[in-house]
């Protein structure tokens, strides 16, 4: 597959570079992420947030990053999930962590449900109507924001972005997989989290 | 009708480290004594669906957070709630404004009042319903009964009088 493809980016090897320059950061995942995470990395204070509410990972990382200001938290969210709870790019911030990173993954489309549009999809908007999420981050407050179309670039720069003072809006564009989207959990939440938890604590 | 100075000693008494909140015009009157409160930070969302996130992500990290919310925003963040309180089994206590409770003629059939102790029925989530200033301390008894049986918990505070 041609990583560096017009359309976006390979999200494996997006996610690659991230877990490259992530450090000791918390990683939590959601959707596709969350469905590929678990082949790239095994770190202790990896989240991989399935069973999930859509749209509230940047929320629950918030929180997090409140409560642990000495630790870095990226949250690697879908673009259908921040559609749905855009207000929460204001509520991040007004809290302004600067120990915050939001990576949203866009290939305009629900990928877990069979790969159809989202609203903002360019694909079902009129030309002259485009919906850019890094110009919305950056209205709702992220000084910064950045977006990356192809690999070479994001690995590249990906060292330095992550490390930025939060609250950092990362905007990746891939393209949807073409196999089986479907996320499988990593095991129960009910022993993964308190292992996790133990992490953070040491 | 519940004065935010005796609301906020009763947090303190809680250990409350972080309110997050969406208020009503009854739990808006707190403002200014939970912001005065020393021992907590006070978040505001969006979206009530958010609350429960951002006090999950709390308690992950080993704070002790208190959502506070109208019941409406109860009926909006359900499937928040569902989540933290249950797949991750966080916990978490909320206050719930339960809007035009004392005064059920200002609002004529509003569902609000309908459905607020039937959803929190079916959620699962045991609450205890507060009718007057005289009985705000069993907000901290149904906090540490919560507590100790590990379960999920809310406060409906009954509003309308005026």
């Amino acid at each position: 597959m041609n990583s560096n493809s017009p359309a976006g980016m390979n999200l494996v090897d997006a996610l690659t570079a991230l877990n490259q320059f992530r450090n000791q950061a918390v990683v939590i995942s959601t959707m596709g992420a969350a469905r590929e995470w678990p082949r790239i990395s095994n770190h202790p204070l990896d989240l991989v947030y399935v069973p999930s509410s859509m749209g509230q990972a940047p929320a629950l990382g918030l929180g997090l990053a409140l409560a642990c200001p000495e630790q870095r938290v990226i949250i690697i969210n879908g673009d259908g999930c921040m559609l749905m709870n855009l207000g929460t790019l204001v509520t991040i911030s007004a809290e302004a962590p600067s120990n915050f990173v939001l990576v949203v993954i866009e290939n305009g489309v629900y990928e877990v449900t069979g790969r159809q549009p989202t609203a903002a999809s360019p694909s079902i908007r009129p030309v002259d109507s485009q919906v850019d999420m890094v110009e919305m981050a950056r209205a709702a407050g992220f000084k910064n924001a950045h977006r990356y179309r192809d690999l070479e670039t994001w690995k590249t720069e990906a060292e330095s972005v992550l490390q930025e003072e939060g609250p950092v809006f990362i905007c990746l564009e891939c393209v949807p997989c073409s196999g089986d989207a479907s996320i499988t959990s990593p095991g129960p939440m009910r022993e993964r989290l308190p292992r996790f938890q133990q992490a953070l604590t040491e | 009708m519940y004065p935010g100075e005796q609301v906020t000693a009763l947090l303190e008494q809680m250990n409350i480290s972080h309110v997050v909140w969406l208020p009503d015009s009854e739990l808006g009157t707190w403002e200014e004594a939970l912001l005065r409160a020393p021992f907590l930070k006070l978040i505001r969302v969006c979206r009530e669906g958010e609350a429960w996130a951002i006090a999950a992500g709390l308690k992950m990290g080993g704070k002790n957070p208190l959502v506070i919310i109208q019941c409406t925003g109860l009926f909006e963040s359900g499937d928040a709630m569902r989540n933290v309180c249950f797949d991750l089994k966080l916990p978490l206590f909320a206050i719930i404004g339960y809007r035009s409770y004392l005064a059920q003629d200002k609002l004529p059939g509003d569902t609000a009042l309908k459905f607020t102790e039937p959803v929190l029925d079916a959620w699962e989530v045991p609450y205890q319903l507060i009718k007057s200033q005289q009985e705000l301390p069993l907000i901290v008894e149904h906090y540490q009964r919560c507590l100790q049986q590990n379960t999920p918990g809310a406060i409906l505070l009954a509003e309308g009088k005026v």
